[in-house]
């Protein structure tokens, strides 16, 4: 079996096995959406006006939950040197674990949100647009917190710090994963260019994030 | 094939660990590396695998395939175990032979360091010596040249250090090469011994 495949069974594998994160990101994504009808109010025109952002907020928070123990438990027990070592680039290494990542905590995100919609009013045709745009738009989040999580692990500082390092570069993908969201609900706007630029984002941060991290572990831990 | 060092230096953190260490090692022989704490005896081995930086000096292993790095062709057996505990032993092993990039039986390779019997539980359960021969099991279902072991036989009891002498006298008498950091003995009756830090 390559390298590859290897890195990435063992790394979904761990997720779903016992303290593996894969489910917290969901079930924290499922509260957090389930809570805001509660503090807003049953203003049903308000909830459906807000839902998109509500969700893409969500769902932005869920998928940096469990980022910052990507490279920390293998620094820790020492699989990350041999990770380095290894055959396989270490940027390829790095961008097979944010795959792995991706797949047990981004998609679950991607599957339950149209239901969440659901409990925001969200038009129902618009569901399927809204999971599209998540799906679009989440790899880039995990992608970007790639960088993040590595600084955390050379700079030997916990999960915080990722949220404050990664969030601000978070905001385009926000923005433009709201917009795409509402133009297809609205339909005032076109939903083409939002959504373009939504997936020129993912792209981008797809190529960067793992050749920055894994400048940042390879500088880090020397 | 035989590995050398010339008037190798170390820095960590601004501060000098040692310079001008000289040695050479070829197909078959084994190199201990002594010293006091903080002496640099890790750090040397780190640095043959290219986990730290080369401060000065030169590394060559000559005879070799020249366009693998050195890292590629040696296996590190460091302080930390790098298995993990929600994983069983087999899995553990199966990932590190697949990453790799070797055969895919890890039977033998468990058989010989007597874990095989515990192929099915999670890692998690191991004691630290069982952990660390799963660990050594790495080395033998993964065959790969040069050895670089820190420790080896720390938390294992008599009879796997026999074991590891074992395995180690068998890698030699292929052709392979070991350089341990060890503060006692190892068990091999013919190693090479590399002095370092002042006496």
């Amino acid at each position: 079996m390559s390298a590859f495949a290897s890195l990435l069974r063992r790394d979904m594998r761990l997720s779903v096995r016992v303290g593996g994160g894969a489910l917290m990101g969901a079930l924290f994504f499922l509260v957090v959406v389930s809570m805001i009808p509660f503090a807003i109010g049953p203003d049903l025109a308000l909830l459906a006006r807000i839902g998109p952002a509500i969700l893409w907020l969500g769902a932005l928070l869920a998928s940096l939950l469990a980022l910052d123990r990507l490279f920390a438990t293998d620094y820790e027990d020492g699989s990350l040197d041999l990770l380095m070592m290894g055959g396989m680039p270490l940027e390829l290494a790095v961008a097979t674990k944010a795959i792995a990542h991706w797949i047990t905590t981004g998609l679950p995100l991607v599957i339950i949100a149209p239901l969440l919609g659901l409990m925001l009013n969200v038009d129902l045709h618009a569901l399927g647009w809204l999971a599209l745009t998540l799906a679009a738009g989440t790899p880039a989040l995990t992608f970007l917190g790639l960088i993040g999580a590595a600084l955390s692990v050379a700079l030997r500082r916990g999960g915080l710090l990722l949220a404050v390092l990664v969030l601000p570069l978070t905001v385009p993908v926000l923005i433009f994963g709201v917009a795409a969201t509402n133009a297809a609900i609205v339909g005032s706007a076109p939903f083409g260019p939002p959504f373009t630029i939504l997936c020129a984002l993912s792209l981008v941060s797809l190529v960067l994030g793992p050749i920055a991290a894994a400048a940042v572990l390879r500088h880090g831990l020397e | 094939m035989e590995l050398k060092g010339e008037q190798l230096a170390c820095n960590r953190g601004g501060r000098e660990v040692f310079s001008g260490v000289s040695f050479n090692l070829p197909a078959g022989e084994a190199l201990v590396v002594t010293g006091r704490n903080g002496a640099g005896k890790s750090s040397l081995l780190r640095m043959i695998v290219g986990l730290v930086r080369i401060a000065a000096g030169k590394l060559v292993l000559e005879g070799g395939a020249a366009d693998i790095p050195i890292a590629e062709q040696a296996h590190y057996l460091g302080h930390l175990d790098a298995m993990k505990p929600a994983l069983t032993v087999d899995e553990n092993l199966q990932f590190w032979t697949g990453f790799l990039g070797a055969r895919r039986d890890t039977t033998s390779a468990l058989d010989a360091v007597d874990l095989a019997p515990l192929a099915d539980l999670p890692a998690a359960y191991l004691s630290a010596g069982q952990r660390r021969r799963l660990s050594i099991s790495r080395l033998v279902a993964v065959p790969r040249p040069i050895w670089l072991l820190d420790e080896p036989t720390s938390s294992l009891d008599a009879p796997s250090q026999t074991r590891l002498a074992q395995l180690m006298r068998e890698h030699l008498r292929t052709g392979g090469m070991i350089i341990a950091a060890a503060h006692g003995a190892i068990g091999l009756e013919r190693a090479r011994e590399l002095k370092l830090g002042p006496a």
